[in-house]
């Protein structure tokens, strides 16, 4: 190892050798700020909840007799009399991805000192989340008011399609609203100066966009996997 | 390729993406929409969720830009999430065939258990 000149690309940490030396040079093995590092293990192991409430979902619905309800038409929405399939999750998908754009905007623009528009993005961002979350609660009161729909009770078939509905959706939505918290604690101290007296460093404003990413994530994997399948 | 250098892309990488994203939604929400049925409507979403998956990891979470090293470390632990659908999917049948054998009122019997012999 010690007469092989290190590539470029090696030293840059961009191939399979150079993750090799990251890995085994007895130190910091992730060269990115700590924050991040944990976020991203934070990010795994979330994947792991979400990933276990998932495959519980799969085993129950392949293993139940009776009939699953037609999501396209239990989450379908009136308008002007006629219903239209899935529409309420349709807007709720697009108005979490425009989230996620902004979102990506605000971490460019913390990148490059602008605190001014780093906090409208974020601000916009935290907005559009809160009116997801409001939008699932009107999702969820329809379903439990109207069509009664419990955790342990389906009038439409199987009873595990409630189970499942409210812990996946319910846990998505808590990690919504706990991600609109977050980015507004980050936007004001963004706003009044708390990072700048820290360095000026805006790394925060990432680890919180990687958080947020996070969630539109999830939504995707829901929306095809309970909405779509 | 860490650290402030790899964050001063172009925002238009960030519109296209966002765009593509919006697009693609767009064709998953059409499937539901057209009522596609069977192995086409399960593949077609499982293509479109996979790349919408795959843009907001590599591109808005910066995924592209990080070193090999912390790419591994994170994206490497999710294929034992695959190991577990497998051995659920199996687990799942089994459960499935075990009520239509034991909790079923109609005399229905599934014909692969019924090769012959006496039932």
């Amino acid at each position: 190892m010690s007469d092989a000149p290190m590539t470029e690309a090696v030293e840059a940490g961009d191939t399979f050798a150079g993750a090799v030396v990251d890995y085994s040079a007895d130190k910091q093995a992730f060269h990115v700020p700590w924050g991040k590092a944990m976020m991203w293990i934070f990010l795994l192991s979330d994947t792991f909840i979400f990933s276990t409430f998932l495959i519980g979902y799969m085993t129950v619905r392949m293993s139940v007799q009776d009939p699953w309800p037609l999501t396209s038409e239990v989450f379908a929405l009136s308008m002007g009399g006629e219903p239209i399939p899935l529409l309420l999750i349709a807007i709720m998908t697009f108005i979490l991805i425009t989230s996620s754009g902004t979102m990506a905007m605000a971490v460019n623009m913390g990148y490059r000192k602008e605190k001014e528009k780093t906090f409208w993005l974020m601000v916009a961002t935290a907005v559009l989340g809160a009116s997801f979350v409001g939008m699932q609660m009107f999702e969820w009161t329809k379903l439990i008011v109207d069509e009664g729909v419990r955790p342990w009770y389906n009038p439409m078939g199987a009873a595990q399609f409630g189970s499942a509905f409210f812990m996946i959706t319910g846990f998505h939505g808590l990690h919504v609203t706990g991600g609109v918290i977050y980015l507004l604690v980050v936007a004001f101290r963004v706003k009044n100066g708390f990072y700048e007296r820290r360095g000026n460093n805006y790394e925060i404003v990432e680890i919180a966009g990687l958080y947020w990413h996070f969630v539109d994530l999830v939504w995707v994997f829901i929306f095809a996997f309970f909405y779509l399948w | 390729m860490s650290g402030s250098e790899q964050n001063q892309h172009p925002l238009s990488i960030y519109y296209s993406v966002w765009i593509l994203l919006f697009v693609v939604s767009g064709f998953s929400y059409a499937v539901d929409y057209y009522q596609l049925q069977g192995t086409l409507r399960w593949t077609l979403i499982l293509i479109f969720m996979f790349v919408k998956a795959y843009f907001i990891t590599a591109i808005f979470m910066h995924m592209t830009w990080e070193r090999k090293a912390l790419q591994l470390a994170i994206l490497l632990p999710p294929i034992f999430v695959a190991v577990f659908i497998g051995l659920m999917a199996i687990e799942g049948d089994y459960t499935f065939l075990t009520r239509v054998e034991f909790f079923t009122e109609s005399d229905f019997v599934p014909v692969y258990h019924n090769s012959g012999a006496e039932h």
